[in-house]
Formats: C-alpha cells, structure tokens, sequence
C-alpha cells in the first residue's frame, strides 16, 4: 500500500504547494500570491509528541504554552464519549455531475458526449430518478438505499469562485473571505475542546487540515494509523532474536558521541517498540478494501473503539479529483476506492456498536463544468456536491438538483444549497452547539434538517 | 572510505579500489576537480509505476529529483557540496512558488560549489527563490525589508554575537539591497525576476563604517571583506566534514589558504578532505538522505518509489524543506521517531532484495557464517566493527538453533537473512560517517 498520486493540472499543483506549506506550520508562511487568500492554519506552531496513553506519534499544532507531558494527563482523562464529526474531502473539486449523473437531464448527452453515462450503467438516485449513482460510488448508492445518506446535488454559495485555493478556504474558514486563520472546526474546538486534548481535533493525512486550525487549543495530525512500528520481512521466532541484536547495538560500549548517539536512539527505539507493541495492531471487525485510504479508516475505527477523546476528525478522499483530463478512468478508480472504504467503515462502526457517534460529512471545493473540455476531462465549475452520512443522518436530499437548462453565467451549474447552512446544522444538529459564534452570519441561513429525529 | 562517504554518498562497489593507486592527493582532486558535467549512469528515476518523475510539477518529485542524483552522478563531492550550501543558505518551498526555482537554486550550488565564495553569495543573493524566501523581493527604497539583510550576515557569513555588525548594519544592508520584485500570476506562482530602480534607495549606506551609495552586488562584497568572515566561513564549512571545531594550527592554515586564494572554496575545501583529523577524528551522523542514497548505491537500486518522500520527511530530511532558515539541526538527527524512520527507510530499501520465507526456494542448510557473509556482500560489503560482526554472527546462529522442525529449515534461514540484511542497514556502522 502507497499514497496515491495527484494528477493534476499546474493552478493545482501550486495551490497544493501552498496548502502544504500552509499546514507545515512553523516553517514559515507560504508566498501569497496578490488577490489570493492565505490559507488558515499557518502560524500555529507544531510540535512532535509521541502519546503512550495514545499510542500514536503526533504532530501538535498550537497552544505552545502547554507543556508536552501535560497532553498525556489530557488524552488520558478527557470524554471519551463525544459525538464524532469525520469530514472526507476531496480534493481538486470532484465532478458532482458524474458522482449523481443527471442522466435524465435532456442536456445531458449534448454536455457529456464522451464523459456521459448511459442510463441504468449506474443505480438510479430514489429521491430524484433523473440522477443516478456514478458505479464507482455504489457505496454510498448502498448506504443511501438505506437511509443513512443526505446528498447535496449543487451544493456551494453565491459568486463562486472557480480557484481551487480560494474556494477551499472558504469551505475550510466557512465563510466568503480571504485572509481567517482559524478553520471553521477549529473554532468549534476553541470553544468546547480544552487545552490538554490535542486529539479532540486530528487530522489522517500526515499535516494539519486548515479546517482544523484553532486560536487556542490545540489540535493533531499524524502520519499514520500504526502505532509505533518498526517493519521487517521476518517473523517470530526470528524476529524477537533479530530485535534483541537490534537492542545489543544499543547497549554496546562507545568510543565517541557520535557512535554514542546512535547507540542510544537505538536503544530507546527499541524499548519504546516494546512499550508500545500492539497499539497500532488494530483489529477489523468488517473487512475492508486492500487500500491505503481504507487503512486509515479502519485505524480510524478502532481508535474510536479503544476510547481515544476525538471530536472532529478529517482525512483527504483517496487520490485527487482535479480531472481537466481523461476524467473517467482516474475519476472511478479513485471514487470507488474512497466509496468502498467508507461503506467499509460504516459496517465497522455499526458492528462495533458505534455508529450512532459517527457522522460522515463529505465535500468537495466545488463541482466541475457541465460541458466536458477537449481532452475528455472537465473544466472548474460552480455548484458540486456534499453527503452527510452516518446511522443517524436524516438520509434525505438538501437542495434540488437545478438541471441543465438554466446555468449561471459561467454556464456553470446553479447553487440550490449554501455549504454554510450544511454547517450550521451539523454543529447545531450533531455536535449541539451553537452555530452563532462559529459560522459569521450564521443567522442568514436555513438549516437544513440532517440528523434523524 | 570515509573520503568516499563524507565527500560524496559513499562506494559503489569497486569504487574504493579504483581510488588507490591515485594516492590521497589524487584521490581527493578526483572528487574537487571533476571535469566536465556530470554523468548519470544507471536506471532513471521513475514513481511506483514506473513512469518518469516530474520534478518540476509533482508533489514531492523535486526531493526525488535530487535523491537520484545523489545515487547517480559520477561526480558526487559536487551533490554533496549542493546538499551543504542548501543547508547554508538554507531555503523551504514553505515561502517559494514553485518546485522549479528550488531546483534552478540547487543547481546554481552546484555550478558555484568549488568556485568564489563571492560569487556564489551574490548569485544567492538575487536568486527567485531567495528572494522569496526571505522577501527580498519585498525590499522597496519606501519600506526596507530587514529579512535578507540580517540572515546574510548572521547565517550565512559572519555569524551571530561575535561582534561583527550592529543592527544598523542590518538596516542599512537591507537599504543597499532594495529594488529587486518579481510578477505574479496563477498560473506561474512568482516570476519575472528583476532589479527596478525605481524601487532602489540610490542614498549613501554605511555597513562596517564603510559609506558609499551601496547596491545589491556591494552588499555581500562587504560581508565577505569583513574581517570576521573568514573564520566564520571555514569553520562552517569545516563543520559539515568534521565533528568538532579545527586546532588552533588547522584554523589559521584554513583562513590562509582562504584568503591567499582570493575566497575560492575548492581550496579550503581540499585542505579540510587532507587534514589528519578529518582521517583520525571521530564518526558523525549521516543526515537521512545521505545514509539512505549511500544504501541504495551500495545495493545497486535506483530511485524506483516514491515512498522516499514521505520516508525522508519522517526521517526529518525532506530536501527542499530545511525546517528553517538556519537549516537542519545536525546535532539532532536521532531521536526514537527519527530512528523508527531509518529503520523504515532500511526495510523499504531492502525491497527486492530480502528473500521471500515461504517461497520454498530457500537454502536449508546455509550456516550462520555463510548467511551473515551473504547480507554483508548484499551491502557492497561495508566495514563492520568487530562487536558488531560477532553480534550479528551471534544472531545468525541463534537463529538456527530455532528450527525445530524440518518445514521450518529453509523460511527460518530466509527470516534470518532478511534479519541479518535489516540489521547491517541500522547499524552504527552504515548510520555513521
């Protein structure tokens, strides 16, 4: 299992530049370019902090006053029964037009001659049978079939913005301006998370989400789901004798510091290997795919299983979705990959009795052009699409889809649903929390029922 | 060896040989005197797929761009020289647009890494990615902007608290160096690189008592014409070979041989790979990148995964990304999160040529001797201290006295060469230089 890799055009290999650079915190500022916003989530300091109660080795972002150890005593003693936002993004601004295809849409074909699916290629979308599910999505058509899927088919905010960087932070800040330094969860976290709990807000993907960046408490991302293990292509017995040789050259005597550091690293790597064996070695209770992103997830469950305080938890969809170009076939390898782990993932925290704590919200920077380009890939859009997902989601559509035969001047397709609204209730609605001093101008925008009565 | 290991990225097999009849003098021309441009033998680099890297516009191909040369070029002194000016003057795609400019600043290390010192600082001075990194080209007549001003004396050539300038060198440093901006555009990040008078302080400046009508070209002149400068410069250069500061004896023959040669770096560079202690001195750490394109030189492997990035990253030597301005810490390579990251970057650099357990194609008769003598030629046959060799002889047979019954002869011999080829990859010996 490896990362997957981005193919994308060269607008978002920058903007992924600076959204790396954004999250590595405490490196400096990433170049703004005039005009563009600047990524929220710099200017938090970062340090690595390896958790024994958590078993995981974390990058900490922010509150730089609190002493390391103090988090130790705050993971240990913070609830361990919240309520549980993961957010899946994914990145690049997927084709919401191929994710609920509107097949029946008479502009369809005439838009999609080469990207179109034909009728009845994927399941039929129940709450609105011109669209139909894209076959690479069938797990969500699964989850939706039974109730468990709210979908937003045009999903965004008025003016939209086709830069993948400035539409992004707006979703990230939740709100329609350039220049906020704290995500849109990571003020949620600054007024209900504490100072000691940095894994009240984590991020999956290696560096810190933006949506995830606080004023005050601080916040995680780690690198990987494993615990702290050290591979080999060996087996017990053999391995517990090669791991006693392994700690042999740490214990030997040394003639210089030089060989004296490596001796001791070496040493304490292997006591901490010790320490820690098996805490990465989670269990799955469902099987999931054979991928990298269904890795994470799974690892995801069984920390929610074993009590770890999350709150809000975010993770990058598997692969990227900035298509300008033979869309379809990156397109359904990287949908389904993402579609089958989270179908896997949902069984998993129904089997562990945990699915009623989990909601699954899933979004995108925006849609793409209802018009495919020249070389079989789309353009940046308008309106994309959202899922919120979950045992307890409401499980019915938000917003209808508009058709092709109306589109905004940008011959984009319209927005029926604000992304701002979607938060609005899944803090008020799931999290239980006022959206007021959250989401600026939270009391303009309907909220859209998304939890189950 | 050590020559071959801290002037470059270690052997190749039969590399060490070839080097004898040269003589140490010889040998050591070979590396600083290379002719010609480097030549890259091997397989290319390519991503898990096996196609082409894009080092300009992939996410984290810059780092395997460079890794490949490491493993590859015939002239290694010249990558490693790179690998220390980008350490020096370090800079981060943190505040740099595009993965190109990174690479055009290492390649400007490269062509300027055995020439003039002065050269080389005015070429950084006004190179894209420094002049982002730290906003020279935010540095206009109306607003100076002090950033590059102070770094290049406290970093990069005269050294912090020795008294060799005032903040009001640092003022009037930053005036001398105004004028220079650049365009911006979505699609190319920061581009278009130029000196704007209209952006200059064309004012007299005073820099160590000096006072005339100071330009960006006069900036670095100063510095390095400040007495404190070389001290400073050969002894960091100096600290990138050898662990500890040069004898008294050592340092002034390094400043002479500095300043007799009008600060030319190849020099005080062949002085240092000359001296006793760089021979007799005690080991230091490989930085990550360097011990891991020494391992995949030593197996025959080229840059065949992208798995380097994040491995280096986690390794802490992600190149491209020091973790600020004063480069990587080399006194703290090594913690427990560090070496869990070189032991992963050894289990990934053994792919292909660990053996597989259960393939039935094991030998199951091999003895301890013959399994350890295997792993180590695997490794291009490094030096091993003598504790170390018994150690791992000691384990080889221990492994052996495991099998109990006989389906476990052959995958249990597999297990210990895979152990035994583990265990060379993070042992002191391939960790230290």
């Amino acid at each position: 299992m490896s990362p997957r890799k981005h193919t994308c055009c060269d607008g978002f290999t920058r903007s992924q530049l600076l959204r790396n650079a954004a999250a590595e915190a405490g490196k400096g500022l990433p170049a703004i370019e005039p005009g563009m916003p600047e990524p929220a989530g710099t200017g938090l300091s970062r340090r690595k902090f390896l958790s024994r109660s958590a078993g995981l080795a974390l990058a900490v972002y922010g509150a730089s006053k609190i002493p390391l150890s103090a988090f130790e005593t705050g993971i240990a003693q913070a609830a361990q029964n919240e309520k549980i936002l993961v957010s899946v993004f994914f990145d690049g601004g997927i084709d919401a037009m191929s994710v609920l295809a509107p097949v029946g849409d008479p502009k369809y074909s005439q838009l999609r001659p080469n990207l179109g699916f034909a009728p009845g290629a994927g399941p039929t979308f129940s709450e609105d049978t011109r669209l139909q599910w894209h076959p690479a999505a069938a797990g969500l058509a699964t989850l939706h079939g039974e109730g468990k899927v709210s979908a937003f088919p045009a999903i965004g905010y008025d003016h939209p913005d086709q830069s993948h960087f400035t539409s992004r932070h707006y979703y990230e800040i939740g709100e329609l301006q350039v220049g906020y330094r704290t995500g849109w969860l990571g003020r949620y976290l600054d007024l209900v998370g504490n100072d000691e709990n940095p894994l009240q807000g984590l991020s999956l993907d290696g560096d810190l989400s933006p949506m995830l960046a606080t004023s005050n408490v601080p916040v995680a991302a780690i690198d990987s789901v494993d615990g702290y293990e050290l591979w080999s292509r060996t087996e017990d017995p053999v391995e517990s004798e090669m791991f006693k040789s392994f700690a042999r050259f740490g214990s030997l005597p040394s003639d210089s510091p030089g060989l004296m550091q490596v001796r001791r690293a070496t040493s304490q790597t292997d006591k901490l290997r010790q320490d820690l064996a098996g805490v990465g070695d989670f269990s799955r209770p469902v099987p999931y795919p054979e991928t990298w992103f269904a890795h994470k997830l799974a690892g995801l469950a069984a920390y929610i299983n074993v009590g770890l305080p999350l709150r809000v938890v975010t993770i990058r969809a598997a692969g990227g979705y900035d298509t300008h170009a033979e869309q379809a076939a990156d397109l359904a390898g990287n949908l389904q990959e993402t579609c089958e782990a989270v179908l896997a993932f949902q069984r998993d925290l129904e089997a562990r009795g945990l699915a009623d704590r989990v909601l699954i919200e899933m979004w995108s920077e925006f849609g793409r052009r209802p018009e495919e380009n020249g070389s079989l890939g789309t353009d940046h859009g308008a309106a994309g699409c959202a899922f919120v997902i979950g045992s307890q989601a409401k499980g019915e559509m938000v917003g209808e889809f508009p058709g092709l035969s109306s589109l905004d001047e940008d011959d984009n397709l319209k927005v029926t649903s604000d992304f701002r609204g979607m938060y609005c209730s899944l803090l008020e609605q799931w999290l239980g929390y006022d959206a007021e001093p959250i989401i600026p101008g939270a009391a303009g925008f309907a909220r859209p029922t998304l939890i189950k009565p | 060896m050590r020559l071959l290991e801290r002037a470059g990225f270690g052997a190749v097999p039969g590399q060490a040989e070839a080097l004898v009849p040269l003589g140490l003098v010889g040998a050591v021309q070979s590396l600083t005197q290379p002719s010609g441009s480097a030549v890259l033998s091997g397989p290319p680099p390519t991503d898990d797929e096996g196609n082409p890297i894009a080092p300009a516009d992939a996410w984290g191909h810059d780092h395997l761009w460079w890794l490949d040369r490491m493993v590859r070029s015939n002239q290694p002194l010249v990558e490693r020289m790179a690998l220390i000016f980008h350490d020096w003057f370090a800079t981060s795609l943190a505040n740099v647009s595009k993965q190109q400019q990174m690479i055009d600043q290492s390649n400007l290390f490269r062509s300027h890494c055995f020439g003039s010192f002065l050269d080389l600082f005015r070429a950084v001075t006004i190179d894209p990615a420094m002049l982002q990194w730290l906003n020279g080209n935010e540095n206009y007549k109306w607003a100076p902007n002090e950033n590059y001003g102070r770094e290049m004396m406290e970093l990069f050539s005269l050294g912090a608290d020795r008294g060799a300038y005032t903040e009001d060198d640092i003022r009037e440093q930053a005036r001398a160096l105004t004028g220079w901006r650049n365009d911006w555009s979505g699609e190319q990040g920061a581009y278009n690189f130029r000196f704007d008078p209209n952006w200059h302080d064309y004012g007299d400046k005073t820099v160590f008592g000096q006072t005339g009508n100071w330009g960006w070209e006069d900036a670095p002149r100063l510095c390095v014409e400040n007495k404190f400068h070389p001290s400073f410069f050969v002894d960091k250069l100096w600290s990138y070979f050898v662990p500890g500061p040069p004898p008294d004896g050592r340092r002034e023959e390094l400043i002479g041989t500095y300043t007799g040669s009008g600060r030319q770096i190849r020099p005080v560079l062949e002085t240092i790979l000359l001296s006793p202690e760089f021979y007799e001195g005690p080991p230091m750490v490989k930085p990550p990148v360097v011990q891991l394109a020494g391992m995949l030189r030593a197996l025959g492997r080229g840059v065949d995964t992208e798995a380097w990035i994040w491995l280096c990253e986690e390794a802490g030597q992600r190149l491209f990304w020091p973790p600020n301005v004063s480069g990587w810490d080399d006194t703290r390579w090594l913690d427990t999160s560090r070496m869990r990251a070189r032991w992963n970057l050894v289990t990934y650099a053994l792919e292909g040529i660990s053996v597989n357990p259960w393939s039935d194609e094991y030998s199951t008769t091999e003895t301890a001797e013959e399994g350890l003598d295997r792993a180590i030629a695997s490794w291009g046959t490094p030096a091993l201290r003598e504790e170390h060799r018994a150690e791992l002889l000691e384990f080889a047979q221990r492994a052996e006295k495991l099998v109990v019954a006989p389906w476990q002869k052959g995958p249990y011999r597999a297990m210990r060469q895979n152990a035994l080829l583990q265990l060379i990859g993070v042992s002191p010996d391939l960790i230290l230089q």
